[in-house]
């Protein structure tokens, strides 16, 4: 029999293990799956919750039934990955796991000890700092926003790379509505604060989400690379001495893969993990990959990444175990709806090549969906890709996109 | 793409002054694109800081971003920010003749 061993049950993981499971005969392969929690997390949900339009229930389905019967799921840490003897350690039964062939996809995590003040020694975090990257600090912001009265938020981005670049854009958009829905816009200073020169990373998205940061009255802090947060005075403050201060702030941390990563010593200095971004096969170690968020590639830590990057690599691994060459397959294609507050959104397309270019983006049956142009249209899309999420994607069938990027409705 | 005269030789540039081909830099190159960012002298630290950026460039492709800098070399974010001021990330690679680092998407 030989080995397929999964680390990590998110998106990439459990999408590689239902891929997996359809493609690989049963008779000669073993395919396990381990991971801590026993909780899946529909992970772009939690921006909605801090504005109440969903709540916990709404983001959190048992692991186990979206893994494929035949495949065995393990919930437990992981200790210790030996990639000279093709084995891994798990707490749990103190075991070790052999493996021919090892996914990593254990993701990027939200890490506040990172930045001083953001936490103090018992692991507090201040009354007025808030996280909505993790889904206790989702619902502690819906809490803590249904009673404030006004005063000045001010989102950070504490350093790149993090997961869901988007995110801190859609927040800051959909705080704009829901204080104008409640009625206190006119009470209420919102900044955004970024360590980038822009409102986004390429040049022309940067322009055009610049453009409606300030349409919305949001004022935008760019180069801002923060070293601490000082909750005594209630300020950010950065590295070259330059300080915002703040009434509320909503950060967006230092994100970093998995421990074990780092402990095993095959990440990089955030414990991501370097693989060919083309094939994601690891920098030393042949029969190891790193899929998802874990990977440390050029392009969005994001679930459609995962997902295009899954596609590409389910059929180079097919050709790889049989002894065929890898085709240099994946092209960085990323593909994210914007939510800009009002009922409204933008969609974006990209890969490592192509910044994010204004258009239409073809779907049939159901589109086009404007990129880079604020639509009712996009809301929708965001709106349906939850239900798309648990019923398709993590099932590994086919979602009615392309996995490689095309240039087609692209102004350029 | 412009050129640009650099110690005497003619240097293929982007359009923001970085250079296109990292292989034309020289170290004797240095204290000139030093002092062309405003500085003035480059102490053992800011060498150690170049020497790093160009041979990890030659072994993984890719400018170091600050916190990759301040890991191998054991500097600190605080102190690349007093050699580099302002705009460490891209300062270095301009003096070590580097890309600009690519701001992760």
């Amino acid at each position: 029999m030989k080995r397929l061993l999964v680390l990590g049950a998110g998106t990439a993981g459990t999408m590689v293990v239902n891929k997996m499971s359809h493609h690989l005969d049963p008779n000669e392969w073993e395919i396990t799956i381990v991971d801590q929690e026993e909780t899946h997390y529909y992970q772009p949900g939690f921006l909605f919750i801090p504005f109440g339009i969903y709540g916990r229930n709404d983001v959190i389905k048992p692991r186990r039934d979206y893994i494929p019967t035949g495949v065995d799921l393990i919930v437990s840490e992981i200790e210790l990955i030996e990639p000279e003897n093709n084995r891994v350690k798990i707490a749990k039964g103190d075991r070790w796991l052999d493996y021919d062939y090892l996914v990593i996809a254990t993701g990027t995590h939200p890490r506040l000890d990172e930045t001083p003040g953001l936490v103090d020694e018992d692991g507090k975090i201040p009354d007025n700092v808030h996280t909505f990257y993790t889904l206790d600090g989702a619902v502690r912001l819906e809490k803590f926003l249904r009673k404030w009265e006004g005063g000045k938020l001010v989102l950070n981005i504490m350093e790149m790379p993090f997961k869901c670049p988007v995110a801190p854009l859609e927040f800051i958009f959909l705080a704009d509505w829901w204080f104008t829905e409640q009625g206190i816009r006119d009470k209420v200073d919102l900044t955004f604060v970024t360590p980038l020169p822009g409102a986004f990373t390429k040049p022309i998205a940067a322009r055009e989400l610049g453009g409606i940061l300030e349409e919305k009255n949001i004022s935008l802090v760019t180069d801002f690379m923060a070293e601490r947060v000082d909750p005594d005075r209630n300020t950010l403050v950065a590295f070259d001495e330059e300080e915002v201060p703040y009434d509320v702030l909503v950060t967006v941390p230092v994100n970093m893969g998995a421990d074990v990563i780092g402990r095993s010593g095959l990440g990089d200095e955030l414990n991501h993990v370097p693989v060919d971004k083309h094939t994601f096969v690891h920098a030393k170690y042949p029969n190891i990959f790193a899929l998802g968020d874990a990977a440390a590639l050029p392009t969005s830590k994001a679930g459609s990444v995962a997902h295009f990057a899954v596609e590409t690599w389910t059929e180079n691994f097919l050709r790889y175990i049989d002894g065929l060459d890898m085709k240099e397959a994946f092209d960085g294609h990323a593909n994210c709806f914007i939510e800009s507050g009002f009922g409204k959104g933008l969609l974006i397309d990209f890969n490592y090549d192509t910044e994010p270019l204004p258009g239409k983006y073809p779907l049939p049956g159901v589109g086009p969906f404007s990129l880079l142009r604020e639509s009712e249209m996009n809301h929708w899309g965001k709106m349906l890709f939850r239900w798309m999420y648990w019923n398709i994607l993590l099932k590994g069938k086919e979602m009615p996109v392309t996995s490689y990027m095309t240039m087609a409705g692209k102004w350029s | 793409m412009a050129t640009e005269l650099i110690a005497g030789r003619e240097i293929t540039v982007d359009e923001e002054g970085f250079f296109a081909d990292p292989s034309q830099w020289s170290e004797d190159m240095a204290e000139e694109l030093a002092k062309a960012i405003g500085i003035d002298e480059l102490t053992e630290d800011h060498w150690k800081v170049i020497r790093f950026l160009r041979k990890d460039f030659e072994e993984t492709g890719e400018t170091a971003t600050i916190r990759r800098v301040s890991t191998m070399t054991g500097i600190s974010t605080k102190q690349l920010y007093q050699l580099f001021p302002k705009k460490p990330a891209k300062k270095m690679a301009y003096i070590a003749g580097l890309p600009k680092p690519t701001g992760c998407v």
